[in-house]
C-alpha cells in the first residue's frame, strides 16, 4: 500500500469512529436523559432526594393560586395522565407561563410531598403560527376528526 | 467571486429582515413580537454546524492528500464559526430571558453549542500555539476530526428519535409539518442564506491573506508586492 492509500484507510477508520462515538454518546443521552425528571418519576421516588433537580410537565388548567397575600403561587404540574405534583414558588413567573403551558421547575422536594421550585422556566412550542391561523387549524383539525367518527 | 458573494449578502439580510419585520405576524400563538430572533438566531445556529463540518472536512482532506491550501482553508473557516456559535448562543440567551425566562440554562442543546465555541477556540488557539505551520495544521486538524462528534450531537439533543425521551427546554425543530407560517420561513431561510453568503466572502478573503503570509518568501509574492509599491 501507497503511505497515500493508508492515509485514506486512516480517514475512513477515523470518521467510523466518530459515527460510532457520537451513535453511543446520543444513545446514552436519550436513555439517562436527566435534564428533567417526569412527574410520574418524580412520584415513583427516581428523583434525587435532598438534591436540586427539574422537574418537567405541563401546568394543571385550574391549578393555579396564590397562597394568602404572599407572593408564593401554588400550582400542579402534571404530565395529563395521573400524575401530579404540587409546587409552590415565590418570585415572577416568566412572561410564557399559563395554565395549560409546559413548565420547566427547579428546585427540592419537600418532607410534605410539595415541590418547593428556585426557579419556574416556561416553555413553548414549535409552531411559528399567527394565533388566527392557529386556531383556524386546530378547528379544522376537530373537524376532521368528528367527521371521520360519524362516518365510522 | 468576493464582491459577488457581498452583494449577494447584502441584498438577502436586507430583504430577509424586511420580510421579518414587515410581512410576518407580530404575536404567534404563544410568542410576543421577541419571536422574531429566530431570523438570526437559526441562521446562526446553522452555520455554527454547517461550518465545523466544512472545517472537519477540509482538515481531513489536508490530512489524507497532504495538501497544504486544504488545511489554509480550514484554517480560514474557523474564526468565521466560532462567530457563528457565538452569535447563536447570544441572540439564543435573549430569546430564552424573554421567552423562557432565563439567560442560560444547562439544556442538552446549549451545553453541547457551548461546548461546540470551545471546540472553535481550541481549534485557533492549537493552530496558533505552534510555530510550524506544517505541525500546526496537522495537530489542528486531528483536533478538529474528534471535535466533529459534536455536531450529531447538537442536532440531535432535540430532534432525537423519541419525542419523549429528549428532554430539553428547547423545543422541537423538525423542518416543515406546516407548524410554521410562510412568511416567517421565508424571511428565516433568506437571513441563513446570507449568513452563508457572508461566509464565502469572510474566508475567502481570511485564505487570500493566509497565503500571502505563508507564501512571502516566494518570488510570486514579491512579485506582488513590488508591483503594488
Amino acid at each position: 500500500m501507497k503511505p497515500r492509500h493508508k492515509r485514506i484507510v486512516f480517514a475512513a477508520i477515523a470518521v467510523v469512529a466518530i459515527g460510532i462515538a457520537a451513535k453511543l454518546i446520543i444513545a446514552s443521552i436519550d436513555k439517562g436523559s436527566s435534564y428533567f425528571y417526569s412527574p410520574k418519576k418524580v412520584l415513583a421516588g427516581e428523583a434525587p432526594k435532598d438534591q436540586v433537580f427539574r422537574i418537567g410537565g405541563l401546568v394543571k388548567v385550574g391549578s393555579m393560586q396564590r397562597i394568602g397575600k404572599t407572593l408564593t403561587v401554588e400550582f400542579i404540574i402534571t404530565d395529563n395522565q395521573s400524575a401530579e405534583v404540587t409546587t409552590h414558588y415565590t418570585g415572577i413567573l416568566p412572561d410564557l407561563f399559563k395554565e395549560g403551558q409546559g413548565v420547566v421547575a427547579k428546585g427540592r422536594l419537600g418532607e410534605n410531598g410539595i415541590f418547593n421550585a428556585e426557579e419556574v422556566l416556561a416553555k413553548h412550542d414549535e409552531k411559528y403560527l399567527a394565533p388566527e391561523v392557529k386556531d383556524a387549524l386546530e378547528e379544522a383539525h376537530n373537524e376532521a376528526i368528528k367527521n371521520k367518527e360519524t362516518a365510522q | 467571486m468576493i464582491p459577488f458573494f457581498g452583494w449577494l449578502t447584502a441584498l438577502l439580510t436586507i430583504g430577509g429582515l424586511y420580510w421579518g419585520f414587515f410581512e410576518t405576524p407580530d404575536t404567534l400563538s404563544d410568542q410576543k413580537e421577541y419571536y422574531r430572533i429566530i431570523y438570526i438566531h437559526v441562521g446562526a445556529a446553522w452555520m455554527s454546524m454547517w461550518l465545523y463540518i466544512m472545517m472537519a472536512t477540509w482538515a481531513l482532506a489536508g490530512l489524507v492528500f497532504q495538501t497544504r491550501l486544504y488545511f489554509m482553508i480550514a484554517k480560514a473557516i474557523a474564526p468565521t464559526g466560532a462567530i457563528a456559535t457565538f452569535l447563536a448562543l447570544w441572540t439564543g440567551a435573549f430569546w430564552g430571558k424573554t421567552s423562557w425566562g432565563t439567560w442560560w440554562d444547562w439544556d442538552p442543546r446549549m451545553t453541547s453549542e457551548l461546548i461546540l465555541l470551545f471546540l472553535y477556540m481550541g481549534y485557533m488557539a492549537l493552530q496558533s500555539a505552534i510555530d510550524d505551520p506544517r505541525r500546526a495544521d496537522r495537530a489542528a486538524a486531528l483536533l478538529a476530526l474528534v471535535g466533529l462528534v459534536c455536531v450529531p450531537i447538537i442536532f440531535w439533543s432535540i430532534n432525537c428519535p423519541n419525542p419523549n425521551e429528549c428532554a430539553a427546554l428547547h423545543q422541537s425543530s423538525k423542518p416543515g409539518g406546516g407548524n410554521m407560517d410562510p412568511n416567517i420561513l421565508i424571511a428565516m431561510l433568506a437571513v441563513a442564506l446570507a449568513f452563508w453568503m457572508y461566509s464565502f466572502v469572510a474566508i475567502l478573503m481570511r485564505v487570500r491573506n493566509i497565503i500571502l503570509e505563508r507564501e512571502r518568501h516566494t518570488t510570486w509574492v514579491n512579485k506582488l508586492l513590488e508591483k503594488k509599491q
